[in-house]
């Protein structure tokens, strides 16, 4: 597990993360969603023991990275932002260096190599140059050296970063099925991209943990109001000037007339849903409704919420 | 230990897997070559010295060339930080880099052995104690360079800056000597100390005295420990 404690990390007189906690246990999938700058990819940098912590700590399966950068990292595999490989090697002498560094040789290494071979879908590559390789196969190869020693934590540094949208899919699914046994943190700044893969999600604004939970977590805590669009035809003033008093728990928040129809937006919360109330005015009305949709606040609603409160004050 | 293996490995590779070594080696061996054989039937003398004199010089541009992308390369196409995630020792990548530096020149030491063949065929009465510790010298003065164009390398992550930094580090120590009439005479036994030419011209001339070992394996010490210093400073940054 992952336990992070008042992590703060300056860069001169730069604060790119502050002071922030949390937890991650075996066997989650978290996703550490943020704009870019937001402190994403610096957190991660201090859990793998690539920079040092301005203050706080970090500890990985109970040992503290201060102290033992090296035990940690023997048993983390991470994979940078932007995947980086030596590009004059092959895929097999790259994968070969990553599991000698790590001890893995011989027997072990045969076995460790068709095992990442096969979950990363490396075969027909394996003896290709690295810098012959489309950029969703490179993404695979770094992942591939990530996992070479099969690690019980997996921190992936924008993983579908840059990927087609046929590539994001499968490297997700490798993902999603590599979170049954590990623990996986990964990050993005495009939710779409998380909000499938991940069991939670934390989102971090300028340096900060602006919010953290399940997906129906967030969305509970942060929803607003539920706005409905109607299309009415045979709509008059009279009728309409009754609608708010004969429907209750409604605010009608614009009314506009279209060339044969009127366009009515109204607003209300979760709890008092109007629209059976609303089907029951339009008869007794002989409105004809034309269209009713409504839609909810979503976690994309919420996330540029979150992240644009500090460009609304700035 | 193991680390330092695999670094090395990957690293030697790396040379052989580019054009580097190739070229460094036939560029080399062209220098070494003609400066060697030009003057050497003229003297007519059964020794090797104007290839010991002209080695180290061919050395001052080549050897910051070979070290230039050693460590900076890495920083340049971001592996750093692959590398520096992994359970690696910073002193144990170090070194394994500085030794792939150090056994490209003695490849390139290696091929000179054609002119030393030469010799053996056509010269009479040769010193082969001489040219063992004039090879010994060389070998020194280049692993030598090649610490400061290690440390060269760790602080940039551009090779070109690498290069021209380790050039003027290296001209410092090779040059030094030649200011020696210029300085004041209770600074002159520093300089004179400090000066590579100094320590290698004892060595070559016959001399294996412990002073001028332990002025090269301190001075390599010392590059090395910068190196080590300077990466692990950015860590901190």
């Amino acid at each position: 597990m992952i336990k992070v404690q008042d992590l703060t990390k300056n860069y001169g007189d730069v604060q790119a993360v502050k002071s922030i906690n949390f937890e991650i246990n075996d066997g989650e999938i978290v996703g550490f969603l943020g704009e870019n700058g937001a402190g994403k990819t610096t957190t991660l940098k201090m859990l793998t023991g690539y920079l040092v912590p301005t203050a706080g700590s970090v500890e990985i399966n109970d040992l503290n990275i201060n102290d033992s950068a090296l035990e940690i990292q023997k048993q983390i595999g991470y994979l940078p932002e932007l995947n980086p490989l030596y590009p004059e090697m092959s895929v097999y002498e790259y994968l070969e260096f990553i599991a000698r560094v790590r001890n893995i040789t011989g027997k072990n290494f045969r076995e460790a190599l068709s095992r990442v071979v096969e979950r990363c879908g490396l075969q027909g590559v394996v003896h290709k140059e690295v810098s012959s390789c489309s950029k969703g196969y490179k993404q695979r190869i770094g992942l591939a050296g990530s996992m070479i020693h099969d690690p019980k934590i997996l921190i992936l540094d924008e993983p579908v970063t840059g990927l087609d949208p046929n590539q994001i899919v499968e490297i997700r699914e490798l993902i999603k099925s590599l979170g049954r046994e590990k623990l996986v943190l990964m990050s993005s700044h495009i939710l779409q991209e998380i909000q499938a893969t991940v069991d939670r999600i934390m989102i971090i604004h300028q340096g900060e943990i602006v919010a953290n939970g399940t997906n129906d977590e967030l969305m509970s805590s942060f929803r607003g109001n539920t706005i409905l669009n109607l299309e009415i035809r045979n709509a008059n003033e009279n009728t309409l000037k009754d609608l708010p008093v004969a429907v209750p728990n409604i605010h009608v928040s614009n009314i506009e007339e279209k060339k044969d129809f009127h366009l009515i937006q109204l607003e209300y919360s979760q709890e008092f849903d109007p629209r059976e109330d609303l089907f029951n005015f339009a008869v007794n009305s002989s409105w004809v409704i034309l269209k009713m949709t409504p839609t909810t606040t979503d976690l994309e609603d919420i996330f540029r919420k979150l992240t644009m409160e500090g460009k609304a004050d700035a | 230990m193991h680390n330092t293996r695999s670094i090395f490995q990957r690293e030697i590779r790396g040379f052989f897997n580019s054009p580097m070594a190739y070229i460094f080696l036939v560029i080399f061996s062209i220098f070494n070559g003609y400066f060697f054989t030009s003057t050497f039937f003229l003297y007519n003398q059964s020794d090797l010295r104007s290839l010991f004199s002209i080695v180290p010089m061919v050395y001052l541009i080549f050897v910051p060339a070979i070290s230039m992308g050693l460590i900076a390369r890495e920083n340049n196409i971001g592996t750093m930080e692959t590398i520096a995630t992994l359970p690696i020792k910073t002193h144990e990548f170090v070194l394994g880099k500085y030794f792939a530096a150090v056994v490209l020149i003695l490849l390139g030491l290696l091929a000179t052995i054609i002119h030393f063949i030469t010799l053996v065929k056509f010269g009479t009465k040769i010193d082969y104690g001489a040219l063992f510790t004039g090879y010994m010298g060389l070998a020194l003065v280049g692993s030598m360079y090649a610490s400061i164009g290690t440390f060269a390398s760790s602080i940039t992550d551009n090779q070109v800056i690498a290069f021209i930094i380790g050039v003027f580090i290296v001209l410092v120590f090779f040059l030094m000597g030649f200011f020696l009439p210029l300085v004041p005479s209770n600074l002159a036994g520093i300089v004179q100390y400090i000066s590579v030419d100094y320590h290698y011209s004892n060595i070559s001339r016959g001399v294996i005295d412990s002073r001028n070992i332990i002025y090269f394996l301190s001075v390599i010490g010392f590059f090395l420990i910068m190196t080590v210093q300077s990466l692990e400073s950015r860590r901190w940054s």
